[in-house]
C-alpha cells in the first residue's frame, strides 16, 4: 500500500475526490500542504489576495458548477478571514469544504502564534466541522466533509488540520475510497417524499382555483429539478414565483413566470401570492425578506412545502402539507402519482386566475419610469442593457444593495446557476471574488459582476488575482457615489437624514483597473452606455472594469410596506410621493 | 410548557458544544442538561429540559436532528416516561432537634444522609425535579441550606418505546 504523509494525504484525497481547482492563501500552518501541492498535476491552485475571497471564489465556483468548492488557508487570521465567506455559503446552502491549518496538537490551547479555535468560531455557520487530531484521520475526514457538504441540504464544512499531522516525515498507508462508499450512521438525508402527503397535495392542486408554485434555491440545489419543475409547471399551467435564490430555476422570460417575491418583489408575484388559494413551495424557506408579516401572510392559501431540510418547514410559516424530500425526486413522484391516481387536473379551471394574473402584470409591470432624476442614467436601465447585450446568457454575479435588487428584477434568468448573489447573509464584497470563481468554473461563459461603488471597494484587491491568472471578467460598477440601499432607507424612513452613506472619495476606477494591468472604461452619459458595454464584451483577454455613473437619487421599487401583507407594496416613486 | 428532550448522539469531541451552541444560537432556553456515555462507548445520551411552546419544541427537535453528530431525538413528554434527578444538599444541623427533623424529612423523601459534621448534614435525594423542589422548600422552613447541587434531569420512556439505534 502507498505510504503518504499527512500533507500528501490532503492533496491526494482532494485529487481522488476530483478537485481540480483550489482557492487559497498559504501561511505557516499549511506550509507542508502547500509543499505537497507543488507536485500535484491535477489540482490548480488559485492564489487570491485575501482569504475572504478564497471562500467567496470557492462559493462562486460551487454555485456555477454544482460541485463542492474547496479552499485552503492557514491558521489564525487566515482561518478567521474566511468566516464571512463561510457564513455566506451557509445561509445560501452552498457546498463547500474549507481546509484550515491549525497549530500543532501539542500547542492547541496554549495561545500559540496564529492559533484560533476555528472549529469553535465557525460552529454556528457550518453544516459540520472536523479537527484532525491524528494524520490518519485526514483522508476520512476530508471525504466525510465532501459527502456532508454535497448531500442533503448542501452547506460548508470546515476541516481543521494541525501542523504536526501534516509532518512530511511521518508516512501512513493511504487507500482511496469513493464518496459513494461513505456511510455515516448519524447522517442520512431523506430523498423520497411521503406518498400519502404527495397524494394529498395533488388533490389540493386539482381542486385549487388560484394555485401558485413558489420556488427557492432548493430547486437549483436538487440535481435535475429545474427541468422537471419547468415541465410540471407548464403541463399544469401553473404560475411560478421565485425567491431571490430561486431565480433561474424556472425560465425568467417564460410568460408563466411572475417574478421575484418579497420586499422588492414584483407586483404580480407578491399580489398573486397574496391572492392565491394554494402555494406549492419548493425549496424555499419563507425567509423574512420573502414573506413580509407572517401573521398576514397569504391569508387564503393552503401551503404545501417541499424541502429536504425538515427544520425549514414550519419554522416561520405554518404549512398544511409538509413533505421532507429532494425536490427533483418529489416532482417525479408527483408525476407518477397523478398517473396512478388517474387524477384529472383540468387546466381550464385556471382561466379566471390567469385573467386576474395578466391584469396584475399589466397594471404594474416592473418599471423604473418616474423614478430618479430626468436626464441621468437609471441603474435599472443599465441592467436592461446588460441583459440585451449579453443576450440574457451571461453568468451574472452581484454584490449587495440596490444594484442587486435591480439585477434580480430586470435581468431575466432563463437557466439555473447563472445568477450568483449573496441572498441570506447579504454580503457586500461577495460579487467580485465569486465572479472569479465563476469564471474559473466556466471559462467560456461571459461572467459579469454587477456591483456598486460601495460593494466593489470591499474586495477590489482581487484585481491582482485577475492579473495573475488572466481572468476576463466584466465588472460593472453602478456608481452612485453612495451606499444606495442604506441611503434609500434613510430617505424613506429617517426623514431624509443621510448619515455616512455619501462616499465622495472613491478612487478613479478606470485608472485603478489600468494600474492593475486591466482595462477601465467609463460611462458618464446615458447615451454612452450601449457602446461601452459592447466594447467591453469584445475584450476577451482582460478584466474590464466599467465605471457607470448612475443617478444617485434612484430607488428600488416595488417595496413592501413593513408589517403588512404580501400585497402591501409601494409600487413606484410617484405613488410613494403622492402618499 | 416543560419539555424533556432525549438525544442520542455520537460521543465525539465537540458534539456537546454543538448542542449547547445550537440552543444559544437560536434563542432556545435550556433549563437543565445532562449527558454521559451509554453502554456503547461511542454513543452519548443527553436529556435536556426546556420551557417552550409546541412550535418551538418542534424546531428544537428538528434543529437537533440536523446536527451531524445526532442520531435520535425525542420529546419524552409526548408519552409517559420516568424522570429522575439527583440532588445533594448541605444543611445546617447544629442541634439535636434539627438533626431529627432533617432525618425525618429525608426519610419522607426517601433520601439518605451521606455525610455529617457536628453542625452539618449532607442529604442525597433522588426523585422528580418537583420532589426535589419540595424537599428544599420544606428544609428552608426549619433551617438554613448551605449548598445545593443538582444533576439535572435524566429521563426514559415507559414501556416498549425506546431510543436506540
Amino acid at each position: 500500500m502507498e505510504m503518504l504523509s499527512g500533507a500528501e494525504m490532503v492533496v491526494r484525497t482532494l485529487e481522488d475526490l476530483g478537485v481540480d481547482r483550489l482557492f487559497g492563501y498559504p501561511g505557516g500552518a499549511v506550509l507542508d500542504i502547500y509543499d505537497a501541492l507543488k507536485d500535484s498535476r491535477k489540482i490548480h491552485h488559485i492564489l487570491v489576495r485575501h482569504e475572504q475571497s478564497a471562500a467567496h471564489a470557492a462559493d462562486g465556483y460551487a454555485r456555477t458548477t454544482g460541485k463542492v468548492g474547496c479552499c485552503l488557508v492557514t491558521s489564525g487570521p487566515g482561518a478567521t478571514n474566511t468566516i464571512t465567506g463561510i457564513a455566506t455559503a451557509y445561509m445560501d446552502s452552498v457546498p463547500m469544504v474549507i481546509i484550515t491549518g491549525q497549530v500543532a496538537t501539542f500547542l492547541i490551547g496554549q495561545d500559540a502564534f496564529q492559533e484560533v479555535d476555528m472549529v469553535g468560531i465557525s460552529r454556528p455557520i457550518v453544516k459540520h466541522s472536523y479537527i484532525c487530531k491524528k494524520a490518519e484521520d485526514i483522508p476520512v475526514f476530508i471525504r466525510k466533509a465532501f459527502h456532508i457538504a454535497s448531500t442533503g441540504r448542501p452547506g460548508p464544512v470546515v476541516v481543521d488540520i494541525p501542523k504536526d499531522c501534516q509532518n512530511p516525515k511521518m508516512k501512513f498507508p493511504y487507500e482511496p475510497q469513493p464518496l459513494s462508499e461513505i456511510s455515516m450512521r448519524s447522517y442520512n438525508p431523506t430523498r423520497f417524499g411521503h406518498k400519502g402527503q404527495i397524494r394529498r397535495s395533488l388533490n389540493l392542486l386539482a381542486e385549487a382555483r388560484k394555485p401558485v408554485v413558489h420556488i427557492g434555491g432548493g430547486v437549483i440545489a436538487s440535481p435535475g429539478a429545474c427541468a422537471r419543475l419547468t415541465e410540471f409547471a407548464r403541463k399544469y399551467r401553473l404560475p411560478v414565483t421565485s425567491t431571490l435564490m430561486g431565480l433561474g430555476a424556472f425560465p425568467g422570460s417564460d410568460p408563466q413566470f411572475l417574478g421575484m417575491v418579497g420586499m422588492h418583489g414584483t407586483y404580480a408575484a407578491n399580489t398573486a401570492m397574496h391572492e392565491s388559494d394554494l402555494i406549492i413551495a419548493l425549496g424555499a424557506r419563507f425567509s423574512d425578506r420573502s414573506t413580509n408579516n407572517v401573521a398576514k401572510y397569504c391569508p387564503n392559501a393552503r401551503i404545501v412545502h417541499v424541502d429536504i431540510d425538515p427544520s425549514s418547514i414550519a419554522k416561520r410559516i405554518k404549512v398544511d402539507i409538509p413533505i421532507v424530500a429532494d425536490i427533483g425526486t418529489v416532482l417525479d413522484q408527483m408525476n407518477d402519482t397523478i398517473k396512478e391516481m388517474n387524477l384529472a387536473i383540468d387546466n381550464s379551471r385556471l382561466d379566471a386566475w390567469w385573467t386576474e394574473i395578466e391584469a396584475m402584470k399589466t397594471r404594474h409591470p416592473v418599471s423604473c419610469a418616474g423614478d430618479g432624476t430626468p436626464g441621468l442614467l437609471h441603474p435599472a436601465k443599465v441592467i436592461e442593457d446588460i441583459y440585451r447585450v449579453t443576450d440574457g446568457k451571461a453568468i451574472v454575479v452581484t454584490d449587495v444593495g440596490q444594484h442587486q435588487m435591480f439585477t434580480a428584477l430586470y435581468y431575466k434568468f432563463d437557466e439555473p446557476r447563472k445568477f450568483l448573489s449573496s441572498g441570506g447573509l447579504g454580503t457586500m464584497g461577495y460579487g467580485f471574488p465569486a465572479a472569479i470563481g465563476a469564471k474559473i468554473a466556466s471559462p467560456d461563459s461571459e461572467v459579469v459582476c454587477i456591483t456598486g461603488d460601495g460593494s466593489f471597494q470591499m474586495n477590489l484587491q482581487e484585481l491582482a488575482t485577475c492579473l495573475q491568472y488572466g481572468l476576463p471578467v466584466k465588472i460593472v460598477i453602478l456608481n452612485n457615489v453612495s451606499l444606495g440601499m442604506v441611503k434609500q432607507w434613510q430617505m424613506m424612513f429617517y426623514n431624509g437624514r443621510q448619515t455616512e452613506t455619501f462616499m465622495d472619495a472613491a478612487p478613479d476606477f478606470v485608472k485603478l483597473a489600468e494600474c492593475y494591468g486591466q482595462v477601465g472604461l467609463r460611462v458618464s452619459r446615458p447615451e454612452e452606455l450601449d457602446d461601452v458595454l459592447k466594447q467591453s464584451l469584445a475584450i476577451k483577454d482582460k478584466t474590464v472594469v466599467i465605471d457607470v455613473c448612475v443617478d444617485p437619487d434612484s430607488r428600488v421599487y416595488p417595496m413592501q410596506i413593513g408589517g403588512g401583507s404580501m400585497g402591501d407594496m409601494r409600487i413606484n416613486r410617484e405613488e410613494e410621493e403622492r402618499v | 410548557m416543560r419539555h424533556l428532550i432525549s438525544v442520542l448522539l455520537e460521543n465525539e469531541t465537540g458534539a456537546l458544544s454543538r448542542v449547547v451552541g445550537l440552543f444559544s444560537q437560536r434563542g432556545f432556553n435550556i433549563e437543565s442538561l445532562t449527558v454521559a456515555p451509554t453502554e456503547d462507548a461511542t454513543l452519548s445520551r443527553m436529556t435536556i429540559t426546556t420551557f417552550c411552546d409546541e412550535q418551538e419544541v418542534e424546531q428544537i427537535t428538528k434543529q437537533l436532528h440536523k446536527l451531524i453528530n445526532v442520531l435520535k431525538v425525542t420529546d419524552l413528554c409526548d408519552s409517559s416516561h420516568v424522570e429522575r434527578e439527583i440532588m445533594l444538599v448541605k444543611i445546617e444541623a447544629a442541634t439535636r432537634d434539627l438533626r431529627n427533623e432533617i432525618k425525618t424529612m429525608s426519610d419522607i423523601f426517601h433520601g439518605q444522609i451521606v455525610d455529617l459534621t457536628p453542625t452539618l448534614y449532607t442529604v442525597e435525594i433522588i426523585g422528580s425535579s418537583e420532589d426535589l423542589d419540595h424537599f428544599l422548600e420544606a428544609v428552608t422552613k426549619v433551617t438554613e441550606i448551605i449548598e445545593v447541587v443538582r444533576s439535572g434531569v435524566c429521563g426514559i420512556s415507559r414501556g416498549e418505546r425506546s431510543l436506540r439505534l
